[in-house]
């Protein structure tokens, strides 16, 4: 149940990272979801990844909408402050809270039917404003809490789990927020540990709006033949486009692979994305060739993964409103009320 | 036939223009000579759903005993709209006077022979003095005025002198204005025997009272109340508080070393995403606010819920107006009052502030967001289009430089370090007040997770009964205690005793002080209480009680503030009589006094009494 935290008890030889803390201070309660929901997956993924990034939990804030995946943040980071909002609008507040302090880390955690249908447009604004943030859609093309009706990341022509044919266009998250200017945009799967936790550790690095679409499979209700999120599938057609190491700064980098096999992305905050190349000529700096190579690979039935775009020196929200460094949650009084010299200038300017 | 109106320093001039003709520069004008001839002076606007090409209205009604309020009727009239012709003769009073551009003959069954004619071919003076047809139209706008001031006698250094302050930063601009100015009044002084009836004469009654309007005032206030983050969606009436939002903070909330902006401004893509980065930054400790009208409460009814249940401070400003799509949308209105009030789904509701003036606004601004922070839930400011988009004339703001920002109960690091008790919803006082902490203040202490009812004191999920009920029990001690931090009514008692009472509330007030002073005068004495805020305070209560019979005076159609009455307090409905006006203009003393008057057995005034 949600509210039994897990035993605190711990193996004295757990590692530790920088900060002192080991794996478990990441975690949060005990998971109310179906055994091997991808979801679960995509939680130790996050889990794995703040440890490994040595972030203070405090310092990161988790916020989503409703649905399954909306629980999630309940069962990682139980440090941090949650929020768990309304249906679809997750991101309207998160963009908030990114407003009133700038110096946390945002996470959003959402769903397909929570960001693809009622959140679509809320979605699509965030990331078009350039908010500061990594934004996770766990993506099993199918409202689980509600029982299995189709969402509208369900691909045409792909079946329920009850034999109902879906005969909607799908909804494509990675190319709607490539299109809307994200600046760091990958798709990963939830079974594929070893390529989501350096995604979700350069996207959390990342400043500017970051992106990942995460197919996992809904074992309840989309998991049958017929499906083209169910773990067969997605294993079966996922074609990655680079695998991705991701080092923060300070770590000395060496190089072991063959010339022109390799890229290394140095982000604004100095951390490194080491890319190794999979697919021939991609290349993760040209947003319209990564559009490009999406819809071919949609089109000849296979799912592209990877970390599939990333500009390193993005902009974001705060640098568009040109807003203090200061949070403008620690403002003072002195620096917000103009005071009484001032009103009655005011005053003055209206007889 | 009447005998043509003599009146000193109490009149109403309308003018009739086009919509995107430059007229409103030029009328602000002529309201703002008045009152610096120490007049007292209101001006209201009546314009479309429209940008350019349909007709709009500018009244200004001048009373040298102040009253404020909308009189109804209208004694000089400017018509310079072809289109509204017939109407606009048609409104003014018997003995009326109209000044109008008879540069094309008229036959004479436009005019009326109890109005006096006063034409003055404008577009013709105009065509002679101005090649460039955009300044032909705009000069005959300050041409009109200047007529004015021969007819009504006007301050002629005063017209000028706001005719420099208007262009401060564009001075070639002056002279022209002022030629024009000069080029009306010697016409109307050449052709017409002046001053007409109706004349100006300096006075003493405006005193130290500002002129502002309340979507302005509102805004300053928010400034003043530390707010920093604005998001919002375009809405009329209620666009200009975010636009002066962003005046204001251009020139108060710069940071002197750096230019950078010491607050953030949305334009959001809807009204839900408005509320909802309104929750988040104030979740996260921002001073945060949006602005609205009825449609906006509409579509935020689920996410003011979820801050009512999850205790997060908002403020939302809601600029009445007439119900929806468009049209009567530019007409003003208290129709949101009930749909505040209990806005959302669940077990709902709010607070609510009621200003009656820009100083109101102001007031209450800066008010609202200790409000919401002490309180940790959304309040409402209730403006409406007819303070929130006229400059009215009002108190001077005030502000005491040793007032600090009332952050209500948030745990800092220290509290938590200290090891003091953390329950998000613990009521720990007594008053239903929960502490709350926020994101990134501690790395192992007072972290919780945010949800809307399923939850116990410590935030903690659960689904089970008696934990929903004694949170639910606790945010009703939460709103007793809002009882006695929002503003106090206040009460008026008549110069005699009286078993009548009324209650009105925001822009009515104006309307009620003249028809309060027309009743007495019938010898009708009434006993008054504005309200100010919602949760009622006692004294609303004890004051109901005291009547036999209480008018319950507002600008709706269904009596909201009296069903809110009865619901809340418990009272006997058949005890409220409603006093309702609502067809989107403001409501007038006149209309009060006869309603008041005519449900109290008292004999109906005469009309037209001017």
């Amino acid at each position: 149940m949600t509210y039994l935290p897990k035993p605190k008890f711990r193996h004295p030889s757990l590692p530790r990272n920088r900060l002192g803390f080991t794996r478990r201070d990441y975690e949060g309660t005990v998971s109310t979801l179906c055994a091997g929901c991808g979801h679960d997956s995509i939680s130790a993924a996050i889990v794995q990844a703040c440890f490994e990034l040595d972030l203070e939990p405090h310092r990161l804030a988790k916020l989503s909408g409703i649905g399954c995946s909306s629980k999630t943040p309940t069962y990682f980071l139980g440090s941090s402050h949650g929020f768990n909002s309304v249906h679809g609008r997750m991101p309207s507040v998160l963009t908030g809270a990114n407003l009133a302090n700038r110096e946390l880390v945002y996470l959003g955690v959402s769903g397909d039917g929570d960001s693809a249908s009622i959140g679509l447009g809320q979605f699509a604004h965030a990331i078009r404003r350039g908010v500061d943030m990594l934004y996770i859609v766990e993506n099993n093309g199918v409202y689980g809490l509600t029982k299995g009706q189709f969402s509208a990341t369900a691909d045409a022509g792909s079946k329920s789990k009850y034999g109902a044919d879906n005969n909607d266009s799908p909804i494509d998250m990675v190319s709607l927020a490539l299109q809307l200017g994200a600046t760091y945009v990958a798709r990963s799967f939830s079974g594929d540990k070893t390529q989501l936790v350096p995604l979700i550790k350069g996207a959390l690095a990342h400043r500017g709006a970051a992106f990942i679409d995460c197919i996992s499979p809904c074992v309840a209700f989309n998991n049958h033949s017929g499906s083209t999120k169910s773990y067969d599938y997605v294993r079966a057609h996922n074609e990655a486009v680079n695998a991705l190491d991701f080092m923060p700064a300070r770590e000395a980098i060496v190089v072991d692979y063959a010339p022109g096999k390799l890229e290394e992305v140095e982000q604004h905050d100095g951390s490194i994305l080491r890319l190794r190349k999979l697919a021939a000529d991609y290349d993760v700096h040209d947003r319209i060739g990564a559009m490009t190579h999406l819809q071919r690979k949609a089109a000849a039935g296979e799912i592209a993964t990877g970390l599939l775009y990333v500009d390193p020196e993005p902009t974001d929200l705060h640098a568009h409103l040109q807003t203090v460094t200061t949070p403008l949650n620690a403002l003072s009084d002195a620096e917000l009320v103009p005071g009484a010299a001032a009103l009655a200038k005011f005053n003055a300017t209206r007889r | 036939m009447s005998a043509p109106l003599v009146s000193t320093n109490d009149f109403v001039v309308k003018f009739a223009n086009v919509n995107g003709s430059g007229s409103a520069s030029a009328n602000q004008l002529f309201g703002r000579i008045v009152l610096r001839m120490g007049i007292p002076a209101t001006p209201r606007n009546i314009f479309p759903s429209n940008i350019q090409g349909l007709p709009t209205w500018y009244e200004v009604r001048i009373s040298e005993d102040g009253w404020l309020g909308s009189r109804g009727g209208v004694d000089l009239m400017v018509p310079m709209n072809p289109q509204t012709w017939d109407q606009d003769m048609a409104s003014i009073a018997p003995g009326g006077y109209v000044l109008y551009d008879s540069t094309k003959p008229m036959p004479e069954a436009n005019f009326r022979a109890d109005v006096t004619r006063l034409g003055l071919p404008l577009t013709s003076m105009c065509n002679a003095a101005y090649a460039d047809p955009r300044q032909r139209q705009l000069f005959k706008n300050i041409m009109y005025v200047g007529a004015l001031s021969a007819l009504i006698d006007m301050d002629v250094a005063e017209a000028e002198k706001l005719i420099g302050e208007q262009f401060r930063g564009k001075e070639k601009l002056i002279k022209p204005n002022v030629d024009a100015f000069r080029m009306g009044r010697e016409a109307a002084q050449q052709a017409f025997d002046c001053p007409i009836g109706l004349r100006l004469r300096r006075s003493d009654k405006v005193g130290d009272r500002i002129m502002v309007d309340g979507n302005g005032a509102a805004a300053l206030g928010a400034v003043f109340g530390g707010a920093t983050v604005c998001a919002w969606y375009p809405i009329t009436p209620s666009s200009s508080v975010a636009e002066a939002f962003t005046s204001h903070c251009r020139r108060y909330r710069g940071e002197p070393e750096t230019g950078k902006r010491r607050y953030a401004i949305v334009q959001a893509e809807d009204e839900l995403a408005s509320i909802g980065m309104v929750i988040g930054a104030a979740w996260n400790g921002a001073r945060a606010f949006t602005s609205t009208s009825g449609p906006g409460i509409s579509l935020m009814q689920e996410f003011i819920g979820l801050a009512y249940f999850a205790e997060i401070p908002a403020v939302i400003v809601d600029v009445q107006r007439g119900g929806p799509s468009t049209g009567m949308p530019t007409r003003t209105q208290q129709c949101d009052i009930l749909s505040a009030a209990y806005a959302s789904h669940g077990d709902t509701k709010h607070v609510l502030l009621l200003p009656e003036d820009p100083k109101e606004c102001f007031d209450f601004g800066a008010l609202a967001f200790d409000l919401a922070d002490r309180l940790q839930t959304p309040i409402f400011l209730m403006l409406d289009l007819d303070i929130g988009m006229n400059e009215r004339l009002c108190a001077p703001f005030q502000w005491d430089d040793s007032r600090r920002l009332d952050r209500g109960k948030v745990m800092r690091f220290e509290d938590l370090e200290a090891g003091r008790k953390f329950g998000r919803y613990l009521d720990i006082d007594g008053d239903g007040i929960p502490y709350r902490t926020l994101p990134g203040t501690h790395p192992s202490k007072g972290s919780f997770f945010t949800r809307g009812t399923t939850k116990d004191a410590y935030a903690r999920y659960t689904e089970e009964g008696p934990a929903y009920i004694e949170n639910m029990e606790r945010l009703l001690r939460k709103f007793a205690t809002a009882r006695s931090l929002v503003p106090a009514p206040e009460i008026r008692s008549a110069e005699q005793p009286t078993r009548i009472g009324a209650i009105h509330y925001g822009s009515t007030s104006a309307a009620m002080a003249e028809a309060l002073d027309m009743l007495r005068r019938k010898g009708a004495h009434v006993d008054t209480l504005r309200l100010r805020g919602f949760p009622f305070p006692a004294e609303v209560e004890a004051f109901i009680a005291r009547y036999d019979r209480v008018f319950v005076v507002e600008q709706n159609r269904d009596a909201q503030m009296r069903s809110l009455l009865t619901i809340e307090l418990g009272i006997d409905p058949a005890r409220l009589i409603p006093v309702l006006h609502y067809d989107g203009s403001p409501i007038t003393a006149r209309f009060i006094a006869d309603a008041i008057g005519r449900e109290a057995a008292i004999v109906p005034f005469r009309k037209a009494v001017s």
